[in-house]
């Protein structure tokens, strides 16, 4: 079996799985377009304060499964999710009908493929989670919107123009200051779908930096199409393959001894 | 045969390459006579500019060789068929705006209001329904607006306020607004529609409503088109000629009260080239000089509206 | 309000925003309740008064003195014949420029020109058209007050809409098509001709109708260029018995178009006349609703239909 260079340069320590604490569970989880069934019977666990990586072919139903857990789905007609997706501490079904996908989506923050920041100032895109919950004092969104420029380790490069319009921001400062506003609201999980994708790879570099340093404050759940990019990030990776989760583990037991051979054959390069 | 090494040596010219030549030389001509064809169609429109600003000039040099314009600008009164005759345009220009300020407070909130709820709210039927009709209340000529406006609304109107005259600048403007509605909401919405979805999903990630998503993220993004909708309902309704030919009266009345009738400068021209005005008469001119005020004024309306539009062009 | 930590205050906060949403989402469709309103009031309006008048001998009549006797003959020929003359002119500059801005024209000044000037006249008034047609058709050209200056005018009126209908049509050409022509062979002319405008022509045709639509109830560019708005004759026939059978004298003649009919009989203070408006103004929206209606339901079939 070939080994592939990880190449760690991020502190990826690796965890014991016991002492992981879940923070949230997908249990039998089906999810259908229409009458096509895009998810099948999914379980999968994603700890806290770690980074779990989704990886697998292109249309292996990796982003659909992501956006079951903030209801973006919910968003078009004809979407239907079997099954459950549990969140804790409170053990709340997020799929549940009777549960607002509003509430969920104010629990969970999502960063997307393409930077998208709102045609407003620097300042405003970040706050604005914030003012969706109804903050209105001047200070306290000062204090916020600060912190979380910090936490994507932007605000050295913004402090002096927090009221220039954002589009006036690089490719992945853009995708920084994302990842600021999803943080400004101080999220459960915070979702990611394929972040760099969009991005060189210097910025590339600073924003798998960025994840790395963000796991010890909140759970991170990561699509990504670039193995590589799991590797080096990830502390739990799940392999899915049409709709189907192949395998799931410690990043460091799927990389090196997969259990599946159809993991292996992926990893290994022997389809794409 | 050529004696100069290294050249490729003439053929010796048959009768087909003589006529397949000749073939390729005709074809040649006639694309091109064919391109100009088509290029002088394409400037028939630049003819037709400056076939405008020809008539309106040439009359109005004629005009203002009789009146001064300092006259034209600041007279109050517009009586050029009296033998006292005055020249003032504001007269006019009050009646254009007071009808257009009624009409755009109606057209713009709730044509904004329409095209956010078919871009943001409606359901994919209420949509495909709603859009195409409102395209056929675009469709309505004005004359019959007028009609409904003389014959239908300003009676409706005197049933609340009994002393309303029979022309008005009120009803005018209230139908004139209504017919402007689906221009301002057509316009707006496909520039609510041009926003990606990817802005609508970052706003509704971070848990806000509709609404909010609506106001707060969608409308900034579309904020040039909406501007140049708004400019092209301000623009409409400045021009609009007959729904204030019927039901405002033709009296030119220098007044902002919409209450009283009054003759827009549209209405005016109506009124002249109803009679019977000999061509190179100052009455004739008048019309001449009304239209190139006219002219101007949605001129300037239309420059504003494509500066706006660039200034504020969202690269998507 | 502080920031709502809590489950209870978030549930809330929602609560009060979602009561936003539905109260935005009912005004909406009150806006749109004011357009529909208003259109079955109008169409309603005029049907009651005006259908009782609508007998043969309405459309088979001249204006007249008296409103039982009034008919709207003069009117709907006039229109007829101006419309004939406004496509013959419309149709062909319209789509020509449309293919010359699309296929031919190159990337300089005096393309920009041409666009801007189509661009700005699209938002000139109509009855500045009117005016041209008065100072130019009318007087120096000497066309005088005739169907021909009327069609002429309401050509140059329409044209913007039948060039962009015509550029739009043509861009939704897909490049393949284009490149597959030319690599046979084909002149730039040959792919227009045989290609380009045969692909586009639903599109066109689209836009042709709207614009028609639009000719047929334009009232104040017709009425500065001088329409009677009584005439008690019809132009001259198109046909003759004799040679050479077909005559344009009818191109020169005075006339009176429907929308113009209306106006005049609105105009007046009897009631009488004014039930004769309504039932001029019920054929004319017909006509309208009928002629836009035909151009939604082509543009829904061109998009349903046409794959690419």
């Amino acid at each position: 079996m070939a080994a592939i260079s990880l190449a760690p340069t991020f502190d990826t320590r690796p965890l014991d799985s016991k002492s992981a604490v879940p923070k949230a569970e997908a249990r039998k989880l089906n999810f259908f377009y229409g009458s096509f069934r895009a998810l099948k019977d999914l379980d999968l666990t994603v700890h806290e304060n770690c980074v779990t990586a989704l990886i697998g072919p292109s249309g292996c139903g990796k982003s659909t499964f992501l956006r079951c857990f903030n209801r973006m789905h919910d968003l078009y007609p004809g979407n239907r999710y079997e099954c459950e997706i549990r969140l804790f501490p409170d053990d709340t079904n997020l799929l549940a009908p009777g549960v607002d996908p509003i509430e969920v989506r104010m629990r969970l923050s999502m960063v997307f493929q393409k930077p998208n920041p709102f045609p407003k100032s620097i300042f405003e895109n970040v706050a604005y989670g914030l003012r969706v919950r109804g903050e209105r004092s001047r200070r306290a969104l000062e204090d916020k919107v600060e912190d979380a420029l910090r936490g994507a380790a932007l605000w050295d490069e913004v402090k002096n123009r927090l009221q220039d319009l954002a589009f006036n921001l690089s490719g992945g400062q853009q995708q920084r200051l994302c990842i600021a506003r999803a943080l400004a609201t101080d999220p459960e999980i915070l979702l990611f779908d394929e972040p760099t994708s969009a991005l060189d790879p210097i910025a590339t570099a600073s924003i798998e930096e960025l994840i790395t340093d963000l796991k010890k404050k909140v759970t991170i759940l990561i699509v990504t199409h670039n193995m590589q990019q799991a590797a080096r990030v990830s502390d739990f990776t799940a392999y899915m393959y049409l709709g189907e989760l192949i395998e799931f583990g410690l990043t460091d037991q799927l990389f090196i001894k997969p259990k599946n051979k159809q993991t292996e054959d992926y990893i290994t390069g022997r389809f794409g | 045969m050529s004696a100069v090494p290294g050249e490729i040596p003439a053929a010796p010219q048959s009768a087909a390459m003589t006529a397949r030549l000749a073939y390729r030389r005709s074809r040649i001509l006639r694309e091109k006579a064919i391109e100009l064809l088509l290029f002088l169609a394409a400037l028939v429109s630049v003819f037709t500019t400056v076939g405008i600003v020809y008539v309106l000039i040439k009359e109005s040099v004629v005009f203002f060789q009789h009146v001064p314009l300092l006259d034209f600008l600041t007279d109050t009164q517009w009586t050029p068929l009296f033998d006292d005759a005055h020249f003032g345009i504001l007269v006019l220009l009050s009646g254009t705006l007071t009808s257009s300020l009624v009409a755009l407070s109606i057209a713009i909130p709730l044509g904004t209001l329409i095209a956010i709820y078919l871009s943001e709210f409606a359901p994919f039927t209420v949509r495909e329904v709603a859009k195409p009709f409102l395209e056929l209340l675009g469709g309505v000529p004005t004359i019959i607006y007028g009609y409904f406006a003389l014959l239908f609304v300003t009676p409706l109107l005197q049933w609340f306020y009994p002393e309303l005259p029979g022309f008005n600048l009120l009803s005018a403007g209230i139908v004139m607004g209504i017919m402007i509605i689906p221009y301002v909401a057509s316009i707006s919405e496909d520039a609510m529609r041009a926003v990606p979805m990817s802005l609508r999903e970052g706003s509704y990630a971070m848990g806000a409503t509709r609404f909010q998503t609506a106001v707060k993220v969608v409308v900034p993004a579309a904020f040039s088109g909406i501007a140049a909708a708004y400019i092209l309902g301000i623009s409409r309704a400045v021009g609009e000629t007959m729904i204030l030919a019927v039901a405002a009266g033709m009296q030119p009345n220098l007044t902002m009260n919409p209450l009283e009738p009054a003759a827009t400068i549209t209405a005016y021209i109506v009124q002249v080239a109803l009679g019977d005005l000999p061509h190179g008469s100052i009455g004739y001119q008048t019309i001449f000089a009304a239209g190139l005020t006219l002219m101007l004024v949605t001129l300037a309306f239309n420059i504003a509206g494509h500066v706006l539009r660039k200034s504020f062009r969202e690269a998507y | 309000m502080a920031y709502a930590r809590d489950r209870r205050e978030i549930r809330a906060l929602i609560a009060s925003h979602k009561r936003w949403d539905l109260c935005f989402g009912l005004l909406g469709l009150l806006a749109l309740m004011v357009g529909v309103l208003t259109f079955v009031a109008l169409f309603v309006d005029m049907a009651i008064d005006g259908v009782p008048r609508l007998t043969l001998d309405f459309f088979t009549s001249f204006p007249s003195r008296r409103p039982a006797q009034a008919g709207i003959l003069s009117a709907w020929v006039g229109s007829c014949l101006v419309m004939l003359v406004t496509a013959a002119f419309a149709v062909p500059l319209g789509v020509a420029a449309g293919v010359y801005l699309e296929e031919y024209a190159p990337k300089n000044w005096v393309t920009d020109v041409i666009e801007i000037n189509i661009t700005n006249l699209a938002g000139v008034p109509s009855i500045v058209y009117g005016l041209l047609a008065l100072g130019l058709f009318v007087y120096q050209f000497g066309f005088g007050q005739s169907i021909l200056s009327a069609g002429l005018t309401l050509a140059l009126l329409i044209l913007p809409v039948v060039i962009v209908a015509t550029r739009e049509a043509i861009r939704a050409i897909p490049q393949g098509i284009r490149e597959g022509a030319y690599a046979l062979g084909g002149t730039q002319w040959q792919v227009c001709r045989d290609h380009i405008i045969p692909y586009s022509s639903a599109g066109i045709l689209t836009g042709v109708i709207i614009g028609m639509a639009r000719a047929i109830g334009e009232t104040a560019p017709v009425i500065t260029i001088g329409a009677l708005t009584f005439i008690a004759f019809l132009p001259p026939a198109p046909l003759k018995p004799e040679l050479p059978f077909v005559s344009f004298d009818w191109v020169m003649s005075p006339f009176s178009v429907m929308p113009i009919q209306m106006f005049n009989w609105t105009s007046r203070p009897e009631a009488a006349f004014h039930q004769n408006a309504a039932a001029a103004g019920f054929v004319l929206v017909l006509m309208t609703l009928a002629m836009n209606g035909l151009a939604i339901w082509l543009r829904y079939r061109l998009r349903k239909n046409i794959k690419w």
